[in-house]
């Protein structure tokens, strides 16, 4: 047989049926829900009287719009409060479960899959949501859907789907002290491109990736929309299954064994040629700083600020001026000259307990500048237990910060958690688009670590001398 | 879904890369239950700037709307979708679109069409000066007409193609293979997770 890539074999095992000139049906394994995307998709199905067909492989949750304060009191916001309580609705009439708000196991889509071991290698993944992707850490196939392909899927637990390209991107070395996950993906962006990926799904490869935790390697699958890529993913290895084993929906005893057994036959094949390659050293990599306002226009925190004249494209220059007009950034500026306001530790890239745990080392002992608001927002209420059971809470919370519920919260603005118009924040998010957290607010994505050392000093600052 | 056969009309031309979907819908608007009523809030945080091209009287109601690679990059949000449509646009022109953008659109019955950069210069610079120059786009001939002699050939999935020229619903087409669905399902691994088991 063809030696295949990990891609290949997971696709080929999830084709209920093919046809020439039709794109392939493709089996879901696990349907995510959540209550942004998917009111009008219940709403349609009621309307053509149609069944959820495998509510057993569908898990819904709220994380989109809850505030992450004063949970017990009413909902300030009349529409979200509406939107949750429509999920609430929708899960309850067509049996799916639901982790709502007043669940400890509640938190951001992306974070309780894995942590409830929902996510498991070889899998078919898909949710109303880009940063499905995230997923693929654990070595399934995981891509974000819109909303008549949510329907289409709680009606059929299928989707029509037009085979990926295969990229692999392979980061080779090791990585310098400071240098993180979240370092790593947006150095991948910044050699792809906002577009690199399109039609697409991504392998990462390489020392550097295998030799991350899995939730560095979350952060990094989680971006992978960013350059354009459906999907990303990492083959399962003795680290997946150590972060899996025990966990509440992952195979027990005998099933265990022949889980892994098969999970293990999931890796790319020697000699199985890719659509695409990139390769990165893990050596060149630094911290990381975006000054523009797509994920890909970054810079080494001790750079500066680039000029729009250096790019090779008119339309890359054009794009560069227009970034650095809205981020009212000078060409040249130092970036670790440039203050910030807000500092907002949380979202599916960077909200899980080790991404808490290494800021905490950073900001233990002292105190969040007084120019700046900082708060962590924890990916879900589990890791929100855990950090509390390590005290992490406290270190945040007398350093200054402020310690909330878990949730989506100022990675897009959709709670009361926003940037003010003009604002500036160094976040550990995956989105700096323009007003993305917030109208007029300004962002600039960074990792865990980066994010709490500027919270302390009040501007950029290179973590790598912190951490010596 | 509704068929798309021809989409006729003057073009607007959104001179931008990269057009994400947090610009083309705001986060804040997603709060909607419905699918319909996100037009006036399509690119909300641009139109402030009143020399921003989709506030030009000269483009209202224009069907087809012109913008440059890797349109709808982002989010999965359908509502970008419905915003567009929103706006009474029924096709897109640009040189590469966002995969679930692209994907969505095919749900809806919104015309993505991939033309090279140099001919969308030409389109874009051409709506420019004449905001009344019309656009032919012929889905069942795949062409694109601008003008008495300008015509191009663009690609699409055949299926897609089929789906939007006969108006069919995915989900009934694919509802059609309930049989292919449960004999997949009979040998589907008892590994797999279910979410039922342990709640
Ligand atoms: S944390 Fe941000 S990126 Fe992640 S699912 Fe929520 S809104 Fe989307």
């Amino acid at each position: 047989m063809a030696p295949k890539t990990i891609i290949e074999k997971i696709w080929d095992q999830h084709v209920v049926r093919e046809e020439a000139g039709q794109p392939d049906l493709l089996y879901v394994d696990l349907h995510l829900v959540h209550e942004v995307t998917s009111p009008q998709a219940f709403e349609s199905m009621r309307l053509q009287n149609r069944k959820v067909r495998r509510p057993d492989l569908t898990f819904a949750t709220v994380d989109h719009n809850v505030p992450t304060i004063n949970r017990d009191l009413p909902n300030p916001d009349p529409l979200s409060d509406q939107q949750i309580r429509v999920l609430r609705e929708n899960c309850h009439a067509t049996g799916i479960p639901l982790f709502d708000i007043f669940n400890i196991n509640q938190g951001i889509v992306h974070v309780i899959g894995p942590e409830q071991g929902l996510t498991q290698p070889g899998m078919t993944i898909v949710c109303g949501d880009s940063h499905t992707s995230t997923h693929g850490a654990m070595g399934a196939l995981a891509f974000g859907i819109g909303t008549s392909e949510v329907e289409h899927v709680l009606a059929t637990q299928t989707l029509p789907q037009l085979k990926p390209k295969t990229m692999s991107v392979e980061v080779t070395g090791t990585l310098s002290p400071g240098v993180t996950a979240k370092d790593v993906i947006l150095e991948i962006l910044q050699t792809i491109g906002v577009d690199g990926g399109i039609g697409h799904v991504i392998e990462y490869r390489g020392e550097v990736i295998r030799s991350l935790s899995m939730e560095g390697r979350m952060t990094i699958c989680n971006m992978s929309i960013e350059g354009g890529a459906r999907a990303g993913l990492v083959a399962p290895d003795d680290t997946t299954f150590a972060y899996l084993k025990g966990r509440k929906y992952a195979p027990q005893g005998e099933a265990w064994d022949r889980a892994v057994e098969e999970w293990r036959a999931l890796a790319t094949d020697e000699g199985a040629v890719f659509d695409k390659y990139v390769t990165l050293r893990g050596e060149d990599i630094v911290p990381t700083v975006t000054w523009g306002t797509n994920p890909a226009q970054s810079v080494s925190v001790t750079a500066t600020v680039p000029d729009p004249e250096s790019f090779e494209t008119p339309q890359k220059r054009e794009g560069a001026e227009r970034s650095l007009k809205y981020m009212d950034l000078k060409a040249g500026t130092r970036i670790e000259d440039i203050a910030i306001d807000r500092v907002f530790l949380g979202s599916c890239t960077n909200s899980r307990i080790e991404d808490l745990r290494s800021a905490a080392k950073i900001v233990e002992g002292r105190k969040v500048a007084p120019t700046v608001t900082a708060m962590v927002v924890p990916g879900s209420g589990l890791v929100k237990k855990q950090a509390e059971e390590e005290g992490l809470d406290q270190i945040f919370v007398e350093a200054g910060f402020e310690w909330r519920d878990p949730g989506c919260s100022m990675c897009l603005g959709m709670n009361p958690d926003i940037l003010l118009p003009g604002e500036r924040s160094a976040s550990t998010s995956n989105r700096n688009f323009e007003g993305r957290q917030g109208p007029g607010g300004r962002t600039h994505l960074v990792s865990p670590e980066m994010a709490a050392a500027a919270a302390i000093v009040g501007h950029f600052v290179d973590v790598r001398e912190w951490v010596k | 879904m509704h068929r798309v056969e021809k989409v006729r009309g003057n073009a607007i031309p959104l001179n931008r890369a990269d057009v994400d979907t947090d610009q083309i819908i705001p986060a804040k608007h997603l709060k909607r239950i419905e699918r319909t009523g996100f037009g006036p809030f399509a690119f909300e945080a641009w139109r402030q700037d009143p020399d921003f091209v989709v506030n030009n009287p000269a483009y209202k109601d224009a069907p087809i709307l012109l913008a440059r690679q890797n349109f709808g990059s982002g989010s999965s949000r359908e509502h970008a979708v419905w915003a567009i449509e929103g706006l009474g646009v029924q096709a897109v022109i640009a040189p590469s679109f966002a995969d679930i953008f692209k994907n969505n659109c095919s749900k809806v019955g919104l015309l993505t069409i991939e033309l090279p950069q140099a001919d969308l210069d030409w389109l874009m610079a051409r709506a420019e000066e004449t905001p009344a120059a019309e656009i032919e786009v012929d889905l069942p001939s795949q062409t694109v007409r601008a003008g008495a002699s300008w015509e191009r050939h663009f690609e699409i999935d055949p299926f897609v193609k089929h789906r939007l020229l006969n108006g069919l619903d995915d989900i009934g087409l694919t509802l059609q293979h309930g049989d292919d669905i449960t004999k997949f399902e009979e040998q589907r691994s008892d590994l797999k997770p279910r979410t039922l088991a342990a709640t």
